[in-house]
């Protein structure tokens, strides 16, 4: 199985390639990816020079281009796909029908995987995407059960991957307009979530308060630990409780589930995050390394250990971890 | 310019369902969109009684169009696809991937639904290569960004026509979470229904009361009513075939009055229904955050 990790920038992907990463992702200083943070992410020179790094020491590079041409802006898509073929990545990662054909048409020897951002939840929904555009391979949204996984898996046409830490969305990703309803960005359009431009702190006489673009996300009483204010992890009220109504400040963590991956045949394990610091991937890629290579080793007595999951648990958004939809009682 | 009723997201009794349809047989409508968009477990309506409603509205000179499971997760879901698209009588709004794979295989037509990410020529050009007969936009796509497809549309001399989602409570996302089984404690796999308790789904609102999203089951709708009334003359200029008009429990036959006027350009200035709209939302199609309030220039 598959170790992808993710590379916000050089550094990160030094460090992930260093400790044991097989895949490393990235995508360009701009709107097409969906990490479009500012800050983040590659000019073409930073990518030649990261791609470089990584192909020596025989980790592969896959390049994000999955969010969606807006009207007016096809050539900047377009343009971010003629510069990943052209620095020689191993995959490009899309999710646009109109950008996968592009990219068949023009580069058919360059694989196509199917970014969680073309939200594909089916086996149907990936013979739809094979059938049109050849997708070698699909990410899948953190939407399915651990059954719903394997009766994709079973009927698959092509690889899967699946998200196995860090950040939990827990909508059908590629299919979520919340952002740009309160802040007119969403990750279709521009590649951002809650985005930090639209974010405002103030210490109240209630608490100190989070807002998104003038909309209170949370509240917080001295001393309770206060988290980014992503617009589905608030606090709101419904029908007179106050409580975390969509969903809690938590982090995925499949570490237990690798075992049962593995036998469903899943090809690869996905860390989101090229958001995060690169301690943060060097750390959680050394992790999920020992983790594989313990599993390739004897998978019937493997483990996580202790001292795997204290790690993980410490890096963990609101310091807890969940299987997420993987486990059923958890929906 | 036409009128079409969207499909009902919220979970309502059959009685419900069946009176609200023999109303809307008299409305001012084109085109109607029936089925279960939402969550496989609500089951009172089989296909079958789709049908029948289909068949009424048809003799009342609508256009029926039978809508599609917007979240696919199992076998038992795509059993309920493979019989919609094989329905054998109604074109049907494609609401995923797995839809547009099962339309494309059986070489049936069909209409892209708005949560079909068709946000740019390439897509739209691959799409009607395999049978799309209408696309309904993006529900964040902006006049602008819709102007300009509009125009490259009518360059490539593609027949697309195209729908805007123009008034209702916005379809803004879905998870595998029922969120309002997660509001009585109650797992999703045993949920007691209770979504039939909101006939307008549940209101979410920030702890300083703005009403923030509507919690629907599965579904996340927005919070303010999006209404683009006064906008149907600058659609009609743009080239829009098909303004879709959301339901609600409540006041429907006076909305849809109301957008019947817009589009022969007979709309009061003032809009009589003022209480309608003052919790309405126009950000979207002026380029801002859905949830703004912006005056038509």
């Amino acid at each position: 199985m598959e170790l992808v990790c993710p590379a916000g920038n050089l550094p990160a992907l030094k460090r992930a390639v260093d400790e044991g990463a097989d895949a490393v992702y990235f995508g360009f200083r701009n709107n097409t990816n969906a990490r479009g943070f500012a800050g983040l992410n590659f000019s073409e020179g930073r990518a030649a020079e990261g791609i470089d790094y990584a192909h020596r020491r025989g980790c592969r590079v896959f390049c994000a281009i999955n969010t969606y041409p807006q009207p007016g802006g096809w050539a900047q898509w377009a343009t971010a796909v003629d510069q990943a073929a052209d620095l020689g990545v191993d995959a490009l990662i899309l999710a646009d029908m109109g950008l996968l054909d592009y990219a068949a048409t023009r580069y058919p020897d360059l694989p196509r995987h199917l970014s969680v951002q073309g939200s594909a939840t089916s086996y149907e929904a990936l013979r739809f995407y094979h059938r049109e555009f050849g997708i070698r391979r699909a990410v899948l949204p953190r939407v399915l059960s651990l059954n719903q996984v394997r009766d994709v898996a079973r009927h698959s046409p092509v690889e899967l991957e699946v998200f196995a830490f860090g950040s939990l969305c827990i909508m059908a990703e590629g299919r979520c307009y919340l952002s740009s309803y309160l802040t007119g960005e969403s990750p279709n359009t521009r590649g951002v979530c809650s985005p930090a431009a639209h974010v405002r702190w103030e210490q109240t006489d209630a608490g100190l308060e989070s807002r998104l673009n003038g909309v209170l996300i949370d509240r917080y009483a001295e001393g309770e630990r206060a988290g980014y204010p992503t617009l589905c992890k608030g606090r709101f009220e419904v029908a007179g409780s106050t409580y975390h109504a969509i969903e809690e400040p938590t982090s995925l963590n499949t570490l237990d589930l690798l075992p049962e991956l593995t036998e469903l045949g899943i090809s690869a394990v996905k860390i989101e995050g090229r958001q995060r610091s690169p301690a943060y991937v060097a750390q959680v890629a050394a992790v999920w390394r020992q983790a594989l290579d313990a599993l390739a080793h004897d998978r019937k007595r493997f483990a996580p250990s202790p001292a795997w999951q204290a790690q993980l648990s410490a890096l963990s958004e609101g310091a807890t971890t969940t299987l997420g939809a993987y486990e059923r009682r958890w929906k | 310019m036409q009128l079409s009723l969207g499909p009902v997201p919220f979970y309502w009794t059959r009685e419900r369902y069946t009176a609200f349809y023999r109303d809307a047989a008299d409305w001012p409508l084109d085109i109607v969109y029936l089925g279960e968009t939402v969550c496989s477990r609500r089951r009172d309506m089989k296909l079958d009684d789709w049908l029948g409603i289909g068949r009424e509205l048809q003799e009342a000179g609508k256009q029926v169009v039978l809508s599609s499971q917007t979240l696919i997760e199992s076998e038992a879901d795509l059993r309920g696809l493979r019989k919609l698209c094989a329905n054998g009588e109604y074109v049907i709004e494609a609401n995923d991937h797995s839809a547009l794979q099962l339309a494309t295989e059986a070489g049936l037509p069909f209409v892209a639904g708005p949560a079909l990410n068709l946000y740019n020529l390439a897509s739209l050009q691959r799409l009607a290569r395999r049978g799309l007969v209408r696309w309904c936009m993006p529900v964040e796509l902006s006049r602008e960004g819709l102007a300009a497809l509009l125009a490259n549309i009518g360059d490539s001399g593609l027949k697309a026509p195209c729908e805007v989602f123009a008034y209702g409570h916005l379809p803004l996302a879905w998870s595998a979470r029922c969120f309002t089984a997660r509001h009585h404690a109650l797992p999703k796999d045993r949920c007691q229904f209770v979504c039939q308790q909101y006939p307008e789904g549940l209101p979410l609102r920030s702890q300083e009361s703005c009403e923030v999203f509507t919690l629907n089951g599965i579904q996340t709708l927005s919070g303010a009513c999006y209404d683009l009334r006064h906008e149907i003359a600058d659609m009609r200029r743009l080239g829009v075939t098909v303004a879709r008009l959301g339901p609600r429990s409540e006041g429907m036959a006076e909305v849809v009055a109301a957008f019947d006027r817009a589009r022969r350009d007979d709309l009061p200035p003032r809009d009589p229904l003022a209480l309608v709209e003052a919790d309405a939302c126009t950000g979207y199609w002026h380029g801002k955050a859905g949830m703004d309030r912006v005056a038509s220039g």
